[in-house]
């Protein structure tokens, strides 16, 4: 299959949404065009699975080369391996879902639909492409339309909050923007011939010191997207005036554009400078999982609690990338997925709960599950995804990283998981005790007992994104191998470049 | 030399010359001629002539060598002749109600004119002549607008700094005269040894080239005269003016001095620094939206200096593509400054609050033009940036780049601020719904199909490409 189907959709998608005006009808086109993608990305599951069942074991499938400028020897090329095909579902998910959360807004519908999915056609380019230029291209489509979205749609000090989390966004893009173009030079240097293409700059021996600048550039770039310390402020500030479906998508997709760009361009291209940069990396990530979840600790408004903890859980992406071996990576995309979709749905059970009672402070609600048995049992579950609960998706993915991070039989190494496991037992408190505030206990409010249960919408979109984290939770074999195979194949390489 | 070459390799000089006379004529008659069917016929020529250009790609060299134009130089021109094309769309309004129309055009072809021949030299005194053909009458258009004293004064101040510079420009011409005993491009670069006197002449000419590209330190007349000039004018300055001044430095340094590239590409590196900073930090306090883009279009030059400094192939066509994106980033900010400014006669940037609400198309088409000058994706100013930086990156200078790349960050920040008041803030008394003319609401197209277009179809970037050339 043509993996630019996954673009095309998304942009049949804005061009139909240009030519409507009625609300209604945006609502329903959005939605189709969303679902559509989500089948087609659950049949590219298939075949990809498929065509590794038959056992074609090339890095890339569905690849396709479409030359764009031949003089900077720039290629459009496309292609996926089990990650970006796990991304990609991820991806698919969370915009049914998002386009689901969003349907009650009654201003500008249609500019914001656009830019939602504006946002999506940016994660699927990126997720989809192989050259470092289309990547970039990609990758900045899918930052600047959440200045508009949260700056217009957005709550509290939206305006500052909006830009705030866009300049540390774009800062990262820059210093990525540096790297890539550093990179660029080095095949120059190099391989005697431009080349922006992954796989062919992967095979190229680019030296050591030249590893050591660019790395850090990528690396550091990529990672302010996953709210690595200290690049993190943008994340709750943002998320906290983000409207609900823009969370859903900076939380469950855009930091995993970050995590990915780590892996994917970063650790790959360069994996003697990830092996000297390792430490370091680990010391961040480790710092990260911490602080996060301390200051998740002491907050009372549940979409700051949840966006700390995103940073928090976001940390464990880093963790298993600067952990480089196999499993530890196999772990960290698994924790990209399983946090995508779980912080999604505790974004949009947020976004539910806030709409009804106006209020998101966990000591002023009080007793919901009683008044909205759904949106409660979601939010609890939500939690209990976030703390690692065994049966849902965190579990796998944290036990993935730990199990891979032990693997390196290293004091310091060793001292760094032990301190990121014990995290958890903070997750646990805070999780536990909103969910105790939030949801349990008699009803503080009266005029809480009135409130409506989720609409059919909210329950769709809820079901749409429980379902993978249940079904991540107790069949994790099919993601896991799928993704694990393809670290492999990043590993070896990895292994080849050993002293 | 017979009639025939110089009639060719001359070809767009001739026709604007034969324009000229005919606007002349059109001058004298003019009571009994309407206004719009001179406006009409004059636009429709720059359009007719620029596609021309691009199908003639004149190539040889008349008057023993001191006029020489290859293909690159006939892409352009006709990138020129476009953008007072687009400029004449954009002041069509503005000229119909204007009694001097015939004059603003006669001196916009009078400029033309001296660019032409200043960016097909091949020798000093044709391109001083060439220079100076374009300076006055330029300083006469920003003085265009007789009933405000600020455009007089913009007039003044723009002549000043033009002659200080040009003073400069022939400083250094008569060091590189004294030491090489010649004026010939080709005689220079033969000649050049890179002696003390030399290269304070070579100096000389950099102050004097970076005054017409306002780059910092010699930046200071730009935000005072684009505030002060007539909208089209100021469009006309930044593009136009600059565009021009862009290519005849690249042709210059890359052609004369390419013996001493190492020397200059440091130079170029420092001034580009420079220009990025201080252009961003000062477009960051501005209130009026001339200045705004002023100072917006100093930094953009700080990033055209990245892509000279390479002294590469890729660079000159990268300079050439990036200043076609900048043409029609640029001018479709400018054509919404001048119809919200034609109809309400606000500039400032608290006028634009809520301008979305009231007028959705020109705030898209504003948001465009401005992440296009901000380099953000998919628009063409995205290709257009990248180009250059890559290009500058063949210098090896990573730290160069990722200053620039930061710097992307920072103009970011200003022109978002922009895009905010237009579709975030809330206005007490908003502009009413403006009704832009057709010839306005035309360039307005065009630009934004350009913008969006021009980067993902390679075959605009691939064709200058193929006629550029590095240093030699």
């Amino acid at each position: 299959m043509n993996l630019n189907i996954l673009l095309l959709i998304p942009l049949l998608t804005l061009a139909a949404l240009f030519a409507v005006r009625d609300a209604v009808k945006v609502r329903w086109i959005s939605f189709a065009g969303m679902s559509i993608q989500l089948v087609v990305s659950i049949v590219l599951l298939f075949a990809y699975l498929g065509y590794r069942g038959i056992g074609i074991s090339t890095p890339l499938l569905f690849e396709s080369v479409y030359s764009w400028y031949p003089s900077w020897n720039i290629h459009y090329h496309t292609g996926v391996d089990g990650i970006a095909v796990a991304m990609i579902l991820l991806t698919s998910v969370v915009m049914v879902s998002g386009v689901l959360i969003s349907w009650n807004i009654q201003s500008q519908v249609k500019e914001f639909y656009i830019l939602l999915i504006l946002l999506g056609l940016g994660a699927y380019g990126f997720f989809i492409a192989n050259d470092l230029f289309s990547m970039f291209l990609f990758f900045e489509l899918a930052v600047i339309p959440k200045y508009l979205l949260i700056a217009i749609w957005g709550s509290g000090k939206k305006e500052f909050n909006a830009m705030k989390l866009v300049l540390i966004l774009m800062f990262g893009s820059s210093l990525v923007l540096a790297g890539i173009l550093g990179t660029y030079y080095q095949t120059t240097i190099v391989g005697g011939n431009a080349s922006w293409d992954l796989m062919t700059i992967g095979a190229l021996q680019i030296p050591l010191a030249a590893q050591q600048v660019l790395f850090p550039l990528l690396f550091i770039g990529f990672a302010v997207l996953s709210a690595m310390f200290p690049f993190h402020t943008w994340a709750p500030d943002g998320h906290s005036s983000a409207p609900t479906a823009g969370s859903m998508f900076l939380a469950g997709i855009s930091m995993k554009l970050g995590g990915y760009g780590c892996l994917r361009v970063a650790t790959y291209l360069f994996p003697e400078a990830a092996r000297f940069y390792s430490p370091y990396i680990i010391v961040l990530a480790t710092i990260g999982i911490f602080y996060g979840a301390f200051v998740t600790l002491r907050q009372k408004d549940i979409k700051m609690m949840n966006a700390y903890s995103s940073v928090s859980h976001c940390g464990f992406v880093l963790l298993g990338i600067g952990m480089l071996t196999q499993t530890a990576m196999t772990g960290a995309v698994l924790q990209m997925v399983s946090h995508g979709v779980m912080t999604a749905l505790f974004f949009g059970v947020i976004g539910m709960v806030y709409e009804r009672t106006h209020t998101r402070m966990s000591d002023e609600l009080g007793g919901l599950l009683k008044v909205m048995p759904f949106i409660g049992t979601c939010f609890i579950l939500a939690g209990l995804t976030s703390l690692g609960l065994p049966g849902l998706s965190g579990f796998v993915a944290e036990m993935t990283v730990f199990v891979g991070a032990w693997q390196v039989n290293e004091f310091f190494y060793r001292v760094a998981t032990v301190l990121a496991c014990m995290s958890i037992v903070v997750t646990a408190v805070y999780i536990l005790r909103a969910s105790g505030f939030a949801m349990m206990g008699p009803v503080k409010n009266p005029a809480y007992n009135t409130l409506p249960d989720a609409t059919w919408n909210e329950k769709l979109a809820a079901v749409i994104l429980i379902v993978p984290i249940v079904l991540i939770g107790t069949t994790p074999f099919w993601l896991s191998e799928m993704v694990s195979s393809s670290a492999g194949i990043w590993m070896s390489k990895l292994l080849t470049s050993l002293p | 030399m017979n009639v025939r070459e110089l009639i060719s390799v001359m070809a767009p000089e001739a026709l604007l010359s034969a324009m000229l006379v005919l606007l002349l004529l059109i001058k004298i008659f003019s009571d009994k001629i309407r206004t719009s069917k001179v406006l009409l016929m004059t636009s429709a020529f720059f359009l007719a002539a620029a596609v021309a250009m691009l199908f003639l790609l004149p190539q040889g060299s008349v008057f023993g060598g001191m006029f020489a134009v290859t293909p690159l130089i006939g892409i352009e021109k006709a990138i020129l002749l476009f953008a007072t094309f687009m400029i004449s769309l954009q002041a069509f309004e503005w000229l119909s109600s204007y009694k001097n129309y015939v004059e603003f055009y006669m001196l916009l072809i009078s400029i033309l004119l001296g660019m032409f021949i200043m960016i097909s030299s091949g020798h000093f005194l044709t391109f001083y002549l060439g220079l100076e053909m374009a300076t006055i009458p330029l300083a006469a258009l920003s003085a265009f607008d007789l009933e405000k004293p600020r455009s007089g004064e913009a007039g003044m101040k723009l002549i000043l700094s033009s002659a200080f510079s040009s003073g400069i420009l022939l400083m250094g011409i008569s060091f590189m005269y004294g030491t090489c005993g010649s004026l010939y491009f080709d005689d220079v670069k033969a000649m050049f040894t890179g002696s003390t006197l030399q290269m304070a002449g070579f100096v000389f000419l950099v102050t004097g080239f970076a005054f017409k590209i306002s780059v910092v330190p010699f930046h200071l007349w730009t935000a005072d005269v684009y505030e002060g000039s007539p909208v089209a004018v100021t469009a006309f300055l930044s593009v136009v003016s600059k565009g021009a001044a862009v290519f005849i430095f690249l042709g210059a340094l890359y052609k004369v001095f390419g013996s001493i590239a190492a020397t200059w590409t440091y130079v170029l590196a420092i001034l580009a620094v420079a220009t990025m900073v201080v252009g961003n930090l000062f477009a960051i306090r501005q209130q009026n939206i001339k200045r705004f883009l002023a100072f917006s279009s100093i930094t953009q030059a700080g990033y055209i200096l990245i892509g000279i400094a390479s002294g590469t192939l890729q660079g000159t066509a990268s300079v050439v593509y990036f200043i076609l994106v900048y043409l029609f980033s640029n001018l479709s900010a400018f054509t919404v400054v001048s119809i919200v400014s034609d109809r309400t006669g606000k500039e400032n940037i608290s006028d634009y609050n809520g301008l979305y609400q009231s007028n959705p198309r020109l705030s898209v088409a504003m948001m465009l033009a401005l992440f296009s000058l901000a380099g953000i994706p998919p628009t063409a100013g995205f290709f257009g940036k990248w180009f250059l930086l890559a290009a500058g990156m063949s210098t090896g200078m990573m730290t160069l780049i990722l200053i620039a790349a930061i710097n992307l960050v920072i103009s970011l920040y200003y022109y978002l601020k922009v895009v905010r008041a237009m579709f975030v803030d809330k206005n007490e008394e908003p502009l009413q719904n403006i009704r832009s003319g057709n010839a306005a609401r035309l360039a307005l197209v065009i630009c934004s199909a350009a913008i969006i277009l021009t980067g993902f179809f390679s075959f605009v970037y691939q064709y200058i490409y193929s006629f550029s050339n590095g240093v030699q």
